[in-house]
């Protein structure tokens, strides 16, 4: 075993490796400002005394590489600094609505992911038959459509005119967890279209990947029956494909929750992120892309990790 | 019960019997699906949903009824390859074709065909349809319609020329690295896993933050966020074109890279590279039209699919279908030209065996 | 042995359709076999002759996106296969028609032990317990002559080499003692050496259980040794059928007779040119992948106008060798000379007149002639790049080359690759690497490809052109035939290591050094009686 642990230590450091590249790319990006933060912020008509003591405030008069081991020092024990807009710890204002971006993420793969996966591996099954063309029509409109289309219609039709659930989801920590359900359901189910398209897709081409391998048409010509096939020649194999499709689906979650927010109005990460993208309100801005950035890459070590544990080639070595 | 009901249900079982004679399996299953659908839809939503339902199918019909007459219009007009290819398109494609034909017509000759410009106020903000406006007007009382037919030009128009500056790195780059080989290669190849492990619509964002958002910023931000998905594809189908005997032969010949990718590695590539411009096409026009959705994209009054249905967005709320025409729009193009790259990825994997 | 010699299997006007492009198209038009208890039938033909389609029918099995044409029958012991429910053919499979497939590295699940495979279906059919089933694994094991019988069931597939994977995937195929068993082409993925080993084992096996098999196969040597009758295959239809022995003596077809042809072609083994230098000399070369190394010390000369072959089996480092010549990988010791003078190890840093005077033609055709560049620029541009010819010149050039491979200029100069047939294509590769106008060709596997006739053809070619332009050949090869035919002297490579060189007569005579020998005996004969004297010889008990 000692094998497969050093190449999970490998891609663990890998993936450390890559998230630090990446702060480095959010920090530095910053600095290209046309002029600089300053600047930016207070605007051309700003004195420069203002600019001055602007940018002593905000540290700005010492070399980049110091200011970036602060704040990425900061960064990792959850504090962003403070907001330029609200002049409040941005980790503040993030907390809770991560919290709530997490919040719909989840619901949503609650729903899509095994919808998804019993679906995927049903049209597998039934490749080439009406069933799957159809649902390889249905798919593809799925994932051609903007989410805000999605979002748009659902409201359309399930809150304005059969007045179902409600089309704006506001949510505070007072509700119980049914109301927080309700309220939430429109933008969950719009995300839970587009990914359950997305993996229904991605399920169907392993699968159908791993039902072409020699080794299941042995099993066939084997006499093994039908669901045995399924069971115990093609399920062993799968994990490492599923894990994957889940955890790009989740990460796709994670960011494609953007524009549902800024949709339904509802007081996630995504929304603050846009909003302070067109309010320029750096530190948020930094923050907020560090969190997406590290959740992305962590579900696809997840995923990576989760392949290589299920490896009957490395999990048994020579 | 009245009439339509009776009828409804009458066409419906009455064609999967026939279906069912004949032993049109595919037929019999869809009408006959359709039927259980409908009773169990009739029940829950009335009459109402069947008028949906037949609409729906209406459409459905309508719509592949024009792909199989654009397919076959394709098939008389083309030369022959390409009518032979034509003729074992799925209707999809066809569909796909005749809608990516329409929008670039819409697209070029958008002056001629809109009655009004794009910026042009004609009427009190969100007038209703009228003889002159099609559409209605929108919140600022400019001509719907009109603003449409220009977005396929603004909108369409500069995701393909996004999609086109990320292809031309991305696959230059990718066959380059293919060809080289070496240390190049590697890090090329590392670049690129840092680039793709951030979320396009975030990094868009936090580039767009800071470059600001005008036109060419924007093309060159989404080109340089979306050029390392195409390295890696170009990289990939290079890849397995230079590990072939010619290659090799053609690099003991002295030859230099240039001419290995120009004359060797590009001609057996391009199936691949043409599916994945589709794709590619699809992911920037998406993220466009989200950018402008969002306020950060195309910026007013420049006609825009996504601002136009952010502007128009609180229509919802009483009932409006217009914001969802611009949406409908963008989502429209994405699933045609889906829909033909899925044709062409299926013909070239099946040529393969 | 049993005496019960009724039909097993009878199928009668077989019709397989795939489907592509949207419609039906027709694979297998019309067979008809019949198989006897206990006998062994040989399926041969080149790729698309519809053999392993065949083999799979005849299990009542079509591959996705495949089907059984209207009036076909495939009778197997009184059942009708193609209007026997999928549920009963299922149980029939494994139980009654066993498979063996080409890899079995791709065809034993990597999740599960060998030996839990073998014993899947045995206990899926309640023949066997488990235990009871997988001690007649390892008896199994031990009569096919797999190292440790009793442990080697309990590892994974991916930690057993390829031939001892082919004989397990046997093993699993004996485990309910079948009446039938499909081979389908077994040995194809393993070495000479390797080949033998398993051959003699699936025959002794097939004999002891006297279990009858269909036996499919492209290469007639192996063919002629396992199966007491041959069917010949083409495009989908029957050639012909006979027995082993009748169809290699008078075989009728013609199509038959160009498979059995007997290469009569043999060129007198040239001397050393005296008082001259070597024109290539492979001096003390080592050579590496990454951090494995392929080649110690390897070492040997090319004179003027003889052609020196180059064998042993894959991982011998012969195409290694080939590669350093050429540059692509530079040797980690040891250098290359041309002339006398040492040529730079890379590629890259030779000038272009070294590259032109070493040229190389590849074993696939297909890979070695870009599909997409037409045949006129394809020798065009050696003749463009090296000297500078174009216009009529160049069109004048690439007229002579076409006429010198013997095709018709008129014909062939605007066609594309995937236009031509097997034998043209090699031709082309041979013209293009004339147009450099070199001294060197280093061939590698050209003919191994190739029907026999067409491969006479190519070495013909080849030595009536060394004739005319005074070339030297570095042959690189498995095929013996190939070097009694057309070399000069012989390297005989093992573990990247030269075991033996010399020139031909005196290597085809004995003694030889011990694994020249045996590379030599293994390779099979056309000659039916060929494996049982040979493991006579060896002295392994054949019949156990």
């Amino acid at each position: 075993m000692g094998d497969i642990a050093g190449i999970v230590l490998k891609r663990l450091g890998l993936g450390l490796i890559t998230l630090l590249v990446i702060s480095i790319i959010i920090f530095g990006a910053v600095e290209f400002l046309p002029g600089d933060l300053a600047q930016a912020v207070l605007g051309q008509g700003a004195t420069e005394e203002n600019l001055a003591a602007f940018r002593k405030q905000l540290g700005l008069d010492r070399a980049a590489p110091i200011r970036y081991f602060e704040w990425l020092g900061n960064a990792v024990t959850g504090d962003f600094g403070n907001s330029l807009v609200s002049q409040k710890p941005v980790s503040e204002a993030i907390g809770e609505r991560f919290g709530n971006t997490l919040f719909l993420a989840l619901y949503a793969a609650c729903i899509a992911v095994p919808i998804a996966i019993f679906l995927g591996v049903l049209v597998a099954l039934y490749r080439n038959s009406v069933f799957d063309r159809v649902a390889n029509v249905m798919t593809l409109t799925s994932i051609s459509s903007p989410e805000f289309f999605l979002g748009y219609i659902l409201i359309l039709f399930i809150s304005v005119k059969w007045e179902m659930f409600p089309a704006i989801a506001k949510i505070d920590d007072g509700m119980t967890l049914m109301e927080k359900l309700n309220r939430t359901f429109l933008p969950a189910l719009t995300m839970v279209l587009v990914v359950v398209a997305h993996m229904m897709r991605m399920t169907r081409a392993s699968i159908i990947n791993l039902l072409a391998s020699p080794y299941v048409e042995m099993a066939r010509l084997k006499g093994v029956p039908a669901w045995k096939v399924i069971v115990k020649h093609t399920l062993p194999n799968a994990w490492a494909p599923v894990i994957n499709v889940i955890a790009m689906n989740l990460a796709y979650l994670i960011t494609g929750v953007v524009l549902v927010e800024v949709v339904f109005v509802y007081p996630g990460i995504g929304q603050m992120l846009v909003d302070s993208v067109s309010k320029r309100d750096f530190p948020v801005v930094q923050a907020c892309c560090l969190i997406f950035a590290a959740t992305f890459i962590l579900l696809n070590l997840a995923a990576d990790v989760g392949s290589i544990l299920t490896n009957p080639r490395l999990r048994h070595p020579k | 019960m009245n009439y339509f009901i009776i009828g409804f249900y009458a066409l419906l079982i009455g064609g999967s019997s026939l279906a069912a004679y004949y032993q049109k399996r595919t037929a019999f299953i869809l009408l006959f699906s359709l039927t259980l659908v409908s009773f169990v839809m009739g029940i829950v939503g009335g009459e109402a949903m069947l008028w949906t339902v037949t609409i729906g199918a209406g459409l459905i019909a309508f719509s592949a009824g024009v792909s199989y007459s654009f397919r076959e219009f394709l098939v008389v007009i083309l030369p022959p390859n390409g009518a032979k290819a034509m003729r074992t398109a799925p209707l999809t494609a066809g569909f796909g074709l005749f809608v990516i034909f329409t929008y670039a017509i819409a697209g070029i000759f958008a002056p001629i065909i809109a009655p009004f410009g794009e910026a042009e106020v004609i009427s009190s903000a969100f007038a209703p349809a009228d003889e002159n406006m099609l559409l209605g007007a929108d919140q600022l009382g400019r001509d719907m319609f009109s603003r449409i037919i220009y977005g396929a030009r603004n909108t369409v128009g500069l995701a393909l020329l996004a999609t086109i500056l990320a292809f031309v790195m991305g696959a230059t780059a990718g066959l380059y690295a293919a060809t080289k080989g070496g240390k190049l290669d590697q890090l090329l190849g590392r670049i690129v896993d840092v680039i793709m492990s951030i979320p396009s619509l975030i990094f868009s964002l936090l580039l767009l933050s800071i470059f600001g958002t005008n036109t060419v910023t924007l093309i060159i931000v989404i080109a340089i966020i979306y050029a390392p998905r195409v390295f890696r594809l170009a990289r990939s189908v290079g890849g397995n074109v230079v590990v072939m005997d010619y290659i090799e032969a053609a690099k003991l010949r002295g030859e230099g890279t240039w001419y290995l990718i120009r004359k060797e590695i590009l001609p057996n590539s391009t199936a691949p590279l043409i599916a994945e411009f589709g794709l590619e096409f699809c992911f920037v026009f998406l993220l466009v039209a989200g950018l402008s959705f969002l306020g950060l994209g195309i910026q007013p009054p420049t006609a825009d699919w996504g601002s136009m249905v952010r502007e128009n967005a609180t229509l919802i709320s009483f009932g409006e279908i217009t914001p969802l025409i611009p949406a409908g729009a963008i989502a429209l193009l994405t699933v045609a030209v889906n829909f033909v790259v899925d044709w062409m990825l299926y013909r070239s994997s099946g040529l393969k065996e | 042995m049993s005496q019960d010699k009724s039909v097993l299997l009878n199928i009668k006007n077989l019709i397989i359709e795939g489907y592509s492009d949207e419609k039906w198209v027709g694979i297998v038009h019309g067979v008809d076999l019949t198989l006897h208890r206990g006998e062994v039938m040989g399926l041969i033909g080149e790729s698309g002759a519809g053999k392993s389609t065949i083999g799979l029918a005849a299990m009542g099995f079509t591959k996705d996106g495949c089907r059984i044409g209207e009036g076909s029958s495939i009778e197997f012991d009184g059942m009708e296969l193609t209007t026997t429910p999928e549920s009963d053919l299922q149980s029939l499979r494994g139980a009654r028609i066993a498979y063996v497939a080409q890899s079995a590295a791709a065809s034993f699940n990597p999740a599960h032990k060998l030996i839990d495979q073998h014993t899947e279906a045995p206990i899926q059919y309640r023949i066997k317990k488990r235990l009871e089933s997988q001690e007649d694994a390892m008896e199994l094991y031990e009569r096919l002559r797999l190292p440790n019988p009793k442990e080697i069931g309990f590892r994974y597939p991916h930690q057993v080499s390829g031939g001892q994977l082919q004989r397990a995937m046997t093993a699993m195929a004996m485990a309910c003692r079948p009446d039938l068993i499909i081979f389908d082409e077994p040995t194809t993925a393993l070495d000479v050496t390797t080949q033998i080993e398993v051959l003699s084992a699936i025959r002794d096996i097939v004999d002891q259980f006297d279990t009858a098999a269909l036996y499919i196969t492209h290469d007639l040597a192996v063919v002629a040794q396992m199966a007491d009758v041959i069917k010949v295959l083409l495009k989908g239809n029957e050639v012909e059928e006979a027995d082993t022995r009748t169809m290699l003596e008078n075989p009728q077809d013609d199509y038959t007779k160009s498979l059995w042809a007997v290469r009569d072609f043999k060129r007198d083994q040239k001397p050393r040119p005296s008082d001259d230098t070597a024109l290539v000399t492979v001096k003390n070369v080592d050579a590496s992948y990454g951090d494995t190394p392929v080649l110690h010390d390897v070492s040997f000369d090319i004179y003027r106008g003889m052609t020196v072959a180059v064998v042993g089996e894959s991982g011998s480092g012969k195409s290694t060798v080939a590669r350093c010549i050429t540059g692509l990988l530079p040797p980690t010791k040891g250098e290359i000379l041309f002339q006398g003078e040492a040529l730079p190890p890379d590629y890259r840093d030779r000038t272009k007149d070294q590259l032109r005077q070493a040229q190389m033609i590849y074993q696939m055709a297909d890979t070695a002639l870009n599909p997409k560049v037409k045949i006129c620029d394809i020798i065009g541009r050696p003749a463009q790049f090296y000297s500078g010819l174009h216009g009529p010149a160049l069109k004048n050039r690439v007229d002579e080359l076409l006429d010198l491979i013997e095709l018709d200029p008129s014909k062939y100069y605007n066609r594309y690759p995937p236009e031509l047939s097997g034998g043209q294509k090699q031709r082309i590769g041979i013209a293009r690497s004339l147009a450099a106008e070199p001294t060197f060709i280093i061939c590698d596997e050209v003919t191994s490809a190739l029907d026999q006739l067409v491969a006479e053809g190519i070495l013909r070619l080849l030595d009536k052109l060394q004739n005319e332009l005074d070339l030297s050949y570095m042959f690189i090869t498995h095929d013996l035939a190939t070097v009694r035919s057309i070399a000069d002297e012989v390297v005989v490579m093992q573990y990247g290591k030269v075991v033996e060189q010399g020139p031909k007569d005196e290597m085809f005579t004995p003694p030889h050094h011990e694994y020249t020998d045996l590379l030599l005996s293994s390779v099979p004969e056309m000659d039916p009686d060929w494996l049982t004297t040979l493991l006579d010889e060896r002295g392994t008990d054949s019949t156990d």
